[in-house]
């Protein structure tokens, strides 16, 4: 016999018109459910973001580890991140860092108890994407004229 | 535990379509989850073909005139067919809703219906919902108080104190916010769920109720109330209006208000 670690399971079991018992189905969720809407849309890219940040910042470990390795290492890694694909990924990065730090905001203003109405959530929504966009753009903007 | 995919018996397969009467111009395809405990079978999806000039506007209307002319296996819950009861909250168009408030107008293409989600099919649309009221049954939603009522007549509210209390009392347990929320749909084993929480927050914002402390001190739990991330999909889907995450945000802020 299996253990029973969900409490559901018991809701599970139903019964047919003869009293025999059936297992019953579960009705669908994401198969079902509009996951596209802003809401749901936006916090899943919140915790999408965090994880991508998280691994991002391995990356980061390994350039300051071979900055401390010495020359070699450190062009080694240099030339990883400055070519096409590296700087499409840390323009990725950047993306899903500002867009995690706003969402941040976004939950802290809610955790203050303001900012429920669905008018203020879809408008600190856009602010929040809008903001993204913005800030990824501007960060690019100094770092390539800086490194030019 | 989340679990992304539908479990072996309960992925949903290509059922019936039942076509419109001939002649009819103005035809909507309404396609429906179905599942019969004696059929031995998969869920499936059935097409019914309804000519919206011999129908009524809403979801609802559809829904009853399948039943008496189309199909009458059909199985739903409704009642009072104008948003108070609460019975026939379903999932419409990827969104839930009361069949009875949904305008078919408003839903582009076909109609797509199935019950509310993640949660175990009785038959077609009705949904088992003890789980979720033995949730509702552990909050205690009824008013907990030391002091006697007055002798000559009830215990009175200002204007203020009883305007705290809109908002909450006007939900009417149909469960689309609950059913809604990843969240609930993941964790509903433990995590009390958006429609429970805003009855226990209609309780503790309560001037009646001496059982703050104890209503607070029961919600205290990483499952219970915590595992709400503010996603909004229950304050995006109340056909009430409500807003279930603002009742929780409140609970949360005086849980740390209350640590002074």
């Amino acid at each position: 016999m299996s253990k029973i670690t969900d409490a559901r399971e018991a809701v599970m079991v139903g019964r047919r018109s003869d009293g025999t018992l059936v297992r019953r189905p579960l009705s669908p969720h994401l198969q079902a459910y509009d996951m596209m809407q802003m809401t749901s849309a936006l916090s899943i890219t919140h915790r999408i973001t965090g994880t991508v940040w998280s691994i991002g910042l391995v990356f980061l470990v390994w350039w300051l580890c071979a900055a401390a390795a010495g020359e070699s290492a450190f062009n080694a890694v240099q030339w990883v991140l400055g070519s096409f694909l590296g700087v499409i990924g840390l323009m990725g990065l950047t993306a899903a860092a500002w867009y995690h730090t706003l969402a941040g905001i976004r939950h802290l203003y809610w955790d203050s108890g303001r900012g429920y109405d669905l008018p203020t959530t879809y408008l600190t929504g856009r602010a929040v994407l809008i903001g993204t966009a913005a800030l990824t753009a501007l960060t690019w903007l100094i770092m390539l004229i800086t490194w030019i | 535990m989340a679990t992304f995919t539908l479990p072996k018996n309960s992925t949903i397969g290509e059922g019936k379509t039942y076509r419109a009467p001939a002649g009819a111009k103005n035809v909507k395809s309404f396609k429906i989850y179905r599942w019969d405990p004696d059929a031995g079978a998969n869920p499936r999806t059935d097409t019914y073909e309804i000519d919206l000039d011999q129908c009524g506007p809403m979801v609802l209307d559809a829904l009853i005139k399948i039943k008496n002319e189309v199909d009458t296996t059909l199985t739903f819950r409704r009642s009072c067919r104008e948003g108070i009861c609460g019975s026939c909250a379903m999932n419409i168009d990827g969104l839930n809703h009361l069949a009875c408030l949904k305008p078919i107008e408003e839903v582009k293409g076909d109609v797509r219906i199935s019950p509310l989600p993640h949660m175990p099919v009785v038959k077609d649309l009705v949904p088992d919902l003890s789980q979720i009221y033995a949730q509702l049954r552990s909050i205690e939603p009824w008013l907990k108080s030391e002091t006697p009522p007055p002798p000559d007549g009830e215990r009175l509210q200002s204007k203020e104190e009883r305007a705290k209390l809109d908002g909450l009392w006007e939900c009417i347990l149909c469960f689309c916010c609950s059913t809604a929320c990843p969240s609930y749909w993941w964790n509903g084993d433990r995590y009390l769920g958006p429609a429970v929480l805003l009855q226990a927050y209609r309780w503790i914002s309560d001037s009646r109720d001496e059982a703050t402390g104890e209503r607070l001190d029961a919600l205290e739990d990483p499952f219970k109330l915590y595992r709400c991330h503010t996603i909004m999909n229950c304050t995006r889907t109340c056909p009430k209006g409500l807003n279930p995450a603002q009742a929780i945000g409140e609970i949360k802020k005086l849980m740390v208000e209350r640590q002074g």
